[in-house]
């Protein structure tokens, strides 16, 4: 759409200028004053420059937590992404089974997420959860509060149950946007359906793909109260991701300096991946619009 | 093969019904039942843990406090963000592709990096445990979000009907209100739905943000859990409450609610 300048327009834009600087900038400004201070106690402060950066930079705590978050993100990525798009290519088009599939679907989304941490906790357990007894039945040694192994996979498990439903909407959303005539000249070519799927449905789901995988890239790096609620971060460190680790770091410890330092390496590493975000998204609109 | 790939939802959803199912059981069983054998449904269901919950004052507060800030919040972040997107897709000024950038690099932080400052912001402005500050909070990554999904709603609309409005003699507040809203409507449920969504699951700053007079439901979750040494079936009750309003929100969403998660943008 041809956009008109004005710059009236910034009149419209101003409460939700100041309202999300109020609530973004100054607590920003909090973190980067501690990050670059130290304290005796007392509220009194004195300058250490990049020392708290150094420090986290090297620590061996951090480059692990990191690790332990890329690798969740990474696993909970390879998983969700070809799930969604096959379940989504195989749901109903429309109809009432198509409404049903949507919100059952739908449903864990909207569950608090300590809820979702506390549903895993019942339904893992060995003594009264269902998924935990049934697997001691079957006699696998399986305890998620003791066996990293099987925290991990745990932790894992639900977070796919918990989200892979955002990309089979996402892509449920690109695929009814396809007009009935592609299909009916794919079926005139006598296409395969591999080749519906590679040269008819994937490009018309490139967009929201996009979208699916970095939303999901995005929210599982933040990830902190399902597995807080599930394994509390453990056995040992096993699962002490990223946003495990800083609040265990600034409210338990009230190690507020090496925290605030942590937390803007932090929210660097997640604004770089969302800029990429945004420049793709915004460059697919030009394409989309022109 | 064609005819088996049909089967795939029907097993995902099993898949994700069992759990809520086991939820459910067990907050239909006693305690004593729960702990004392295993088996797949209550043998005499008994309503009394959500008896406990809505007849306890310290229970039920909390789905009333979740629910003030919520409904304040989503009300806040339209409010806000409808002029806002407004805006957005329709004019270009200085600076605007910048300070989107920034809004939405808003909803990307991670919500532990802003719980300490929040806590000390709100403390030292008088708002600490008050609904307000926990809706204030909360706009922090709901407002870039509905910016967002009501811009890419927004574009949809031909220009060509506010230039009509105009020449008619439609003043801009009169246009926005009773020509331009309902035009969007889906797209304003669907924003509306997700600022719901987002308040409603976040826990790490709500329970930042309140101690007793604004304690969210989900923080008051978390203290069963840990002080009164497990009481299972009062706590499955509980989540099962939980799960109930969004149900009800997505039943009415349903058939814009993948448009929605794809932010207006398909």
């Amino acid at each position: 759409m041809q956009k008109q300048t004005n710059q009236k327009a910034w009149f419209l834009v101003l409460p939700v200028f100041l309202l999300v600087a109020f609530s973004a900038i100054i607590p920003l400004m909090t973190v980067v004053n501690y990050s670059v201070q130290d304290s005796f106690g007392n509220n009194e402060f004195y300058w250490v420059g990049t020392e708290w950066f150094v420090e986290i930079l090297n620590s061996e705590r951090f480059h692990s937590a990191l690790g332990r978050q890329l690798m969740f993100s990474g696993l909970v990525l390879a998983i969700e992404v070809p799930l969604g798009i096959f379940i989504a290519l195989s749901m109903p088009k429309k109809g009432w089974g198509a409404s049903v599939c949507l919100v059952l679907m739908a449903l864990p989304l909207l569950i608090p997420w300590n809820v979702v941490g506390t549903i895993w906790q019942i339904f893992a357990r060995e003594d009264i959860g269902l998924l935990g007894h049934t697997l001691a039945a079957l006699g696998v040694d399986y305890n998620y509060t003791q066996d990293a192994l099987a925290a991990w996979i745990t932790v894992v498990v639900m977070d796919v149950w918990h989200w892979t439903s955002l990309v089979v909407l996402l892509c449920y959303a690109g695929l009814s946007s396809i007009p009935d005539a592609f299909y009916q000249a794919a079926k005139i070519d006598g296409a395969s359906r591999w080749a519906v799927f590679r040269y008819i449905q994937l490009p018309k789901m490139k967009r929201v793909l996009m979208i699916a995988v970095l939303l999901r890239f995005m929210d599982s790096f933040m990830i902190y109260t399902e597995p807080f609620v599930v394994t509390g971060g453990g056995p040992g460190n096993a699962t002490t991701f990223l946003s495990i680790d800083l609040v265990k770091m600034a409210i338990g410890q009230f190690d507020v300096g090496p925290a605030a330092a942590f937390s803007l390496v932090y929210f660097l590493i997640v604004l770089l991946v969302s800029w990429v975000f945004y420049t793709v998204v915004t460059a697919q609109d030009a394409e989309a619009n022109k | 093969m064609i005819k088996n790939i049909r089967f795939t939802p029907i097993f995902y959803i099993i898949f994700l019904m069992l759990p809520i199912y086991w939820l459910l059981t067990m907050s239909l069983k006693t305690n004593a039942e729960i702990l004392g054998g295993f088996s797949l449904w209550p043998a005499n269901p008994t309503l009394a843990n959500f008896k406990t919950i809505l007849t306890d004052a310290s229970w039920y507060s909390g789905y009333i406090n979740s629910t003030i800030y919520v409904v304040l919040n989503t009300i806040i972040s339209l409010a806000v963000a409808l002029p806002a997107a407004y805006a957005f897709s329709r004019y270009r000024f200085l600076g605007d592709k910048h300070l989107f950038f920034w809004l939405l690099s808003n909803r990307m932080a991670p919500p532990a990096v802003f719980a300490l400052p929040f806590f000390q912001l709100y403390s030292s402005i008088g708002l600490f445990d008050t609904h307000i500050a926990v809706a204030l909070a909360h706009t922090l990554f709901n407002v870039p979000l509905a910016v967002w999904i009501l811009e890419g709603f927004m574009s949809g609309v031909p220009k060509e009907i506010d230039e009509t409005a105009e020449i008619d003699g439609y003043s801009f507040p009169t246009f926005f209100t009773r020509i331009f809203m309902p035009l969007i409507g889906s797209g304003i449920g669907v924003a509306a739905f997700f600022c719901f969504m987002f308040s409603w699951v976040e826990l790490l700053i709500a329970r930042t943000l309140t101690s007793i007079d604004a304690k969210p439901i989900a923080a008051v979750m978390t203290r069963t859990v840990s002080a009164s040494g497990m009481d299972w079936g009062v706590l499955a009750a509980a989540g099962i409450l939980t799960i109930v309003p969004g149900a009800i929100v997505i039943w009415f969403v349903r058939n814009h609610i993948a448009k929605g998660f794809a932010l207006g943008r398909v």
